[in-house]
């Protein structure tokens, strides 16, 4: 039997995927098949699927449970979400030059903090850099104290419900409750143009499949090799020599660049970002979606992310009020009878089709021996006759 | 090349967990090349002395010296392994989703920091080593099952052999023949003696006669001190080895 690695098994449906987001939507959408309106729906599921690499690389490969990854994404989200306002800046009812939130504040000068995101490459750089480094810390109190599993998930969890309640204070000057909306134009490119849009829309599709081959080439090297390994036995790895540590810090901090990447993208796209985005309820969406999917495999999240944000984009402008239960009970679902997820799916019929199968031929052979051997006994009782 | 000499020796190394002292003031050494076995009741310290050497529990009193003069006591787990301090664990401890092959790869003796793993390639000399070392175990022909589906005695030989790709000086096993059948101990016991050719190799050990067939010299612990030292025959004739651990059973 030859072994064919599994990334080259990967390699056909990745490069079909990629056609699709990169040529044919966007040539529909050209036609006048694709609306402007559900490309951009289409651009902001993208975005948050870069969000879901991230989270199928370190709970799906290296089984670090994180219930924060919404704090990298509300980060890198608010760094763009600055750049943005202060592009408008000027532009708005005041037409002062500082963001009109903060006149209502009687802010009169642009707070320090504020004034490096003047630069288009400054809030690029923060996007990633800024939710690196607070991985990187986490990381570091955490994983060198050997906190894993059950805790670290409580204590990502804090740590979101924490920076949700941090950014809800109007004292840091980012919009507060309200968060960062009214964005005018990125880039120079006004956001009302259905062009600007179509532009975004490539850009993270581009970036998605980007974001994929670069995990894909992590899990593809050594690298998966530990991370796997950090998944099934970390301390027999710990014994090996590796420094177990410093590679969940590194996978931790990769997934949340992922994660700040996939928020700078989203918000241009949907016009907004609120601390709502930051907190505990959508980081423990972003598991149920990786779940759904699939979280043994990257191509499993990506289908996750956006298939149940496209599910939502129905479900809640139909029954707005089932929403909610439908992706719990989809939860529930999912970790009862799915534990391979969507992607899954195929492997386990195929398992179960295998069990039935052995299992006929088990009663078929014990059938056949029970017949050999009523054949024995009767040969035994014309013996004894 | 053989060595001769001591290669590690323990000073007065005191262990206590929650008041409760599992290794009092324990004196231990163990020379190059040599196959030692070490014996004892239920909670007479074994395996804790076993975890204090490769870093898993951390002294409260003593030294650990190992090699040119290095106090290994203090230092992380993997820093003693990148010494040459090889650890096998009582429960087999392999990497199930991964295959044979990938597990003895992680073992493998490489870099093992962050950014060497992110650009490492397996070279053909490394493969090589990787089917000798399968083939050696008698488990050549499954370097591509995953790691899941071997029996409990060949998940016993395939963590062995993580540990021999590793190319530690010092060997350190931990009930290695539970639980096998027989003709797995006898195999078991091959491996070792084929070991401690060029290797130190200490393994822990409640099968008397495994201990038998494969050890030169025994150290019989007792309540968290060394109670004897020497070859088989003389730990079992010892009167006070008799009464504290042969003679129960």
């Amino acid at each position: 039997m030859k072994h064919t690695p599994a990334w080259k098994l990967a390699l056909v449906p990745t490069a079909i995927l990629a056609v699709i987001l990169l040529i044919v939507v966007p040539l529909l959408n050209a036609l006048g098949f694709v609306s402007g309106y559900h490309l951009n729906l289409f651009g902001k599921y993208l975005a948050l699927a870069i969000l879901a690499l991230g989270m199928g690389l370190i709970w799906g490969y290296c089984g670090i449970l994180s219930l924060g990854q919404a704090i990298f994404f509300g980060l890198g989200g608010y760094a763009m979400g600055m750049y943005l306002m202060l592009e408008a800046s000027g532009k708005g009812v005041y037409g002062e030059a500082i963001p009109d939130f903060m006149v209502w504040n009687r802010v009169t000068t642009l707070p320090l903090h504020w004034v490096p995101f003047r630069s288009f490459p400054v809030a690029v750089v923060a996007c990633l850099i800024v939710p690196t480094l607070v991985a990187t810390l986490i990381g570091w109190l955490t994983f060198r104290r050997r906190v894993g599993g059950t805790y670290f998930a409580i204590l990502t969890q804090a740590a979101a419900f924490a920076t949700w309640l941090l950014f809800n204070r109007n004292e840091l000057s980012l919009g507060g409750t309200n968060g960062l909306t009214d964005f005018k134009t990125f880039l120079g490119f006004s956001l009302s143009e259905p062009g600007t849009m179509r532009g975004l829309y490539l850009l993270t599709a581009l970036l998605l499949v980007g974001s994929f081959f670069l995990c894909r080439w992590l899990v593809g090297s050594k690298m998966g090799l530990v991370l796997t390994a950090i998944r099934d036995e970390e301390q027999r790895l710990r014994f090996l020599g590796y420094p177990v540590a410093h590679y969940k810090i590194f996978i931790f901090a990769v997934a949340a660049a992922l994660a700040g990447l996939a928020g700078a993208l989203y918000v241009p796209q949907v016009g907004i970002i609120t601390p709502n985005q930051i907190g505990v309820l959508p980081s423990l969406e972003i598991v149920v979606w990786v779940a759904t999917g699939g979280r043994h495999s990257l191509i499993g999240a990506i289908i996750g992310a956006v298939g149940i944000n496209a599910a939502r984009s129905v479900l809640t402008a139909h029954f707005p009020e089932w929403w909610l239960i439908i992706l719990g009970s989809l939860f529930v679902g999912v970790v009862l009878f799915l534990p391979y997820g969507i992607v899954g799916l195929p492997w386990q019929c195929w398992q179960a089709w295998q069990r039935l199968h052995s299992r006929r031929g088990h009663r078929k052979r014990a059938a056949e021996a029970q017949r050999l051997g009523e054949l024995e006994g009767s040969v035994m009782e014309s013996k004894t006759v | 090349m053989k060595q001769s000499g001591t290669i590690m020796y323990l000073e007065g190394v005191t262990v206590t967990f929650d008041g409760f002292q599992a290794l009092r003031g324990v004196d231990f050494y163990i020379d190059h090349g040599e196959l030692r076995a070490l014996i004892g009741p239920n909670g007479a310290g074994k395996t804790t002395l076993l975890d204090a050497i490769c870093g898993k529990v951390k002294p409260d009193a003593g030294r650990i010296i190992f090699g040119e003069m290095t106090d290994i006591s203090t230092l992380e787990e993997h820093d003693i392994t990148a010494l040459g301090i090889g650890r096998k664990f009582q429960t087999p401890a392999v990497f199930k989703s991964l295959t044979l092959f990938e597990n003895l790869s992680l073992a493998l003796r490489h870099r093992r920091d962050v950014f060497a793993t992110l650009f490492s390639k397996l070279r053909p000399v490394q493969k090589d080593k990787i089917y000798a070392t399968l083939e050696t175990l008698g488990l050549q022909h499954k370097a591509q099952q995953a790691a899941a589906t071997l029996s409990h005695g060949e998940m016993q030989w395939l963590e062995i052999g993580m540990v021999i790709v590793q190319e530690p000086v010092l060997f350190l096993l931990d009930e290695p023949v539970a639980g096998m059948t027989k003709e797995e101990r006898e195999k078991t016991g091959e491996l070792l003696q084929w070991l401690a050719k060029d290797h130190a190799v200490l393994v822990v050990e409640h099968d008397m006669e495994f201990v038998r067939q494969t050890a030169q010299r025994v150290t019989v612990l007792h309540e968290g001190n060394v109670l004897c030292e020497g070859s088989v025959q003389h730990v079992q004739s010892d009167a006070r080895v008799v009464e504290v651990y042969l003679g129960r059973g």
